[in-house]
């Protein structure tokens, strides 16, 4: 029997993001309290060792660190999380059979990815606002990086996530990518620290940039213009890159 | 405007593997009551029910339910489908409530109308008491009773279930046909399985797939007047001199006998049987008689000796 075109519901995009949300988010650290102290606790954990070995030195250059890889890990997450929701439970395919487009989709579980690191973001921004001496345009700049950051480790993931294809997969990228870009490069401490023929090895990972301009934002370090111009450059470049690679390898009906 | 399921030469070769999942297939169906698609696994039941959920893009072929383009206008038809996939679990970290009402959001329902209809859906398939239940504590059944009452919660007037009762026990699989059924008087309701009793519970029509090719098509009786027997017996082994003159004779590796025969000759061989004392059993002709004499013919046609591990005479 069909239902007549009237009494069919105005379809919602805040719904539909909402759902996403609720799923990757809400409900996980509703219903498993241990994933919500994990996720306040996990970034904390770098910045805590960094802190004790520097005897307190790099108390604002881990703090920043911390807030980039929280963005960081936040657009890896994608990877994992759509791997899992579209492997191990089908959800993806209940989705696309349905009027949700694969625009709202993407955004909702990009939007709950932020939502997941809200703790340990909120952590981090009281120890930012206690330890960092920031101007308001330097927040605002700090802000910038941190959005190219999570906009770009996005665009990674949601590439990822088209080639794994279960659950093993999946774990092996997010522990690749988590070595390659946040032990490596020098987001915890200056590049500086990082003997000479290493750290050209550091300018592979974009987080090396964000670093880099955060550091300089906060007057850790002294960039050149010529040096700030070339890192948000190349950020933004990474991530609009990586972007059009993640845009041409989606595809939400399989072929 | 058209209310039929219609598929015209549609066929699905998956590129890496060169393997035709489905070949050429054509129908035509009224888009009400429940379809039920019986076949072995690897039959294509899954690749047509994807390609129709707007899932998969099929090679070549075309398909429209209710005049919808299934290729050129996906997005007019998901207005109007629900699927709950095969292999599809409820996520466990969520409960039955949260995993219906987060499924009518994501149809684009305001908050407060997924929540009507989340407890509604939920009451519905007797799954109140477990509501707030997270999804990993409840048993098989009870999970996929949840998926059903996702869909079951949504406007979606045409609905599809890949093979829903997979994995069930017994009774389970009977509370669920209930459930089937009353979904099936409301919608359209496009289901798979590969058990043959539960097309002949629940179908009003029934299609037969196998190697990707559509056997047969229709309802049980009229699948029932594709062969021109209309008895079933089955012995654990056969007599060697049992002759069998009017019927085909089905052996199987284990050994069992399934003889497809008339009335009349029937009675001469159950006649035959008691007098030697042989047990068996006859009954009229199933679908699962129905479904290994057409997929066996089928095969013959192709020249495939594989039919279902059955020797014939």
């Amino acid at each position: 029997m069909e239902v007549p075109l009237e009494q069919r519901p105005n379809r919602s995009r805040f719904s539909q993001i909402l759902a996403a949300v609720l799923v990757n988010a809400i409900y996980e650290m509703r219903n498993y309290p241990v994933v919500l102290v994990n996720t306040v606790l996990s970034p904390l954990s770098f910045l805590i060792l960094i802190v004790f070995v520097s005897q307190g030195s790099l108390l604002g250059v881990a703090i920043e660190g911390g807030l980039i890889m929280s963005m960081f890990s936040s657009g890896i997450g994608l990877q994992s999380d759509l791997s899992h929701l579209k492997n191990d439970f089908k959800l993806q395919d209940m989705v696309v059979s349905s009027p949700t487009g694969w625009q709202t989709y993407m955004l909702g579980i990009a939007i709950s990815e932020i939502v997941y690191s809200l703790p340990a973001l909120t952590v981090l921004a009281i120890l930012a606002y206690y330890y960092l001496t920031l101007s308001f345009a330097g927040v605002i700049e700090l802000l910038a990086v941190l959005l190219l950051m999570f906009l770009a480790s996005m665009a990674i993931g949601f590439t990822l996530s088209t080639f794994s294809s279960d659950i093993v997969q999946s774990f092996a990228f997010s522990r690749l990518i988590s070595t390659l870009f946040s032990a490596v490069p020098p987001v915890y401490y200056p590049i500086t620290y990082i003997p000479m023929p290493f750290r050209y090895l550091a300018y592979l990972s974009p987080t090396t940039y964000a670093a880099e301009l955060a550091q300089d934002i906060a007057g850790y370090i002294k960039l050149s213009t010529t040096m700030v111009a070339i890192d948000w450059l190349i950020l933004i470049a990474v991530a609009v890159g990586l972007f059009m690679v993640a845009r041409s390898k989606a595809r939400w009906r399989e072929v | 405007m058209s209310v039929q399921l219609v598929c015209e030469k549609l066929t699905k070769i998956y590129g890496n593997r060169k393997i035709k999942a489905l070949d050429s297939v054509s129908f035509s169906i009224p888009s009400s009551g429940i379809f039920v698609l019986i076949g072995r696994n690897g039959s294509g039941k899954t690749t047509l029910v994807r390609i129709l959920a707007t899932e998969l893009e099929p090679t070549s072929g075309s398909a429209t339910i209710n005049g919808i383009d299934v290729v050129k206008e996906p997005q007019k038809l998901r207005e109007k489908i629900a699927i709950v996939p095969q292999e599809a679990r409820p996520i466990p970290w969520m409960t039955p409530r949260q995993t219906v009402l987060s499924y009518l959001l994501w149809r684009g329902f305001s908050v407060s109308e997924a929540k009507r209809r989340a407890t509604e859906s939920l009451e519905k398939l007797k799954l109140g008491d477990y509501s707030d239940t997270l999804n990993r504590m409840l048993s098989g059944g009870l999970k996929r009773k949840v998926l059903v009452a996702t869909v079951l919660s949504s406007e979606a007037d045409i609905i599809f279930l890949d093979e829903p009762t997979t994995g069930l026990d017994p009774i389970s699989r009977r509370e669920f046909w209930d459930v089937l059924s009353e979904i099936g008087k409301k919608r359209f309701t496009f289901l798979t399985t590969h058990y043959l009793e539960e097309a002949e519970q629940l179908a009003d029509r029934i299609g037969i797939l196998d190697c990707g090719r559509l056997i047969n098509i229709g309802t049980l009786d009229e699948l029932r007047h594709k062969i021109r027997y209309n008895y079933s017996m089955k012995l654990l082994s056969r007599p060697p001199d049992l002759e069998v003159k009017d019927g085909e004779v089905l052996t199987g590796k284990d050994g069992q006998t399934r003889i497809l025969t008339v009335e009349e000759e029937a009675f001469r061989i159950s006649r035959e049987l008691s007098k030697e004392g042989v047990k068996f059993t006859i009954n009229p002709v199933s679908l699962d008689d129905i479904f290994f004499y057409l997929v066996r013919q089928e095969s013959q046609e192709r020249g495939d000796g594989s039919a279902i591990g059955a020797a014939t005479e």
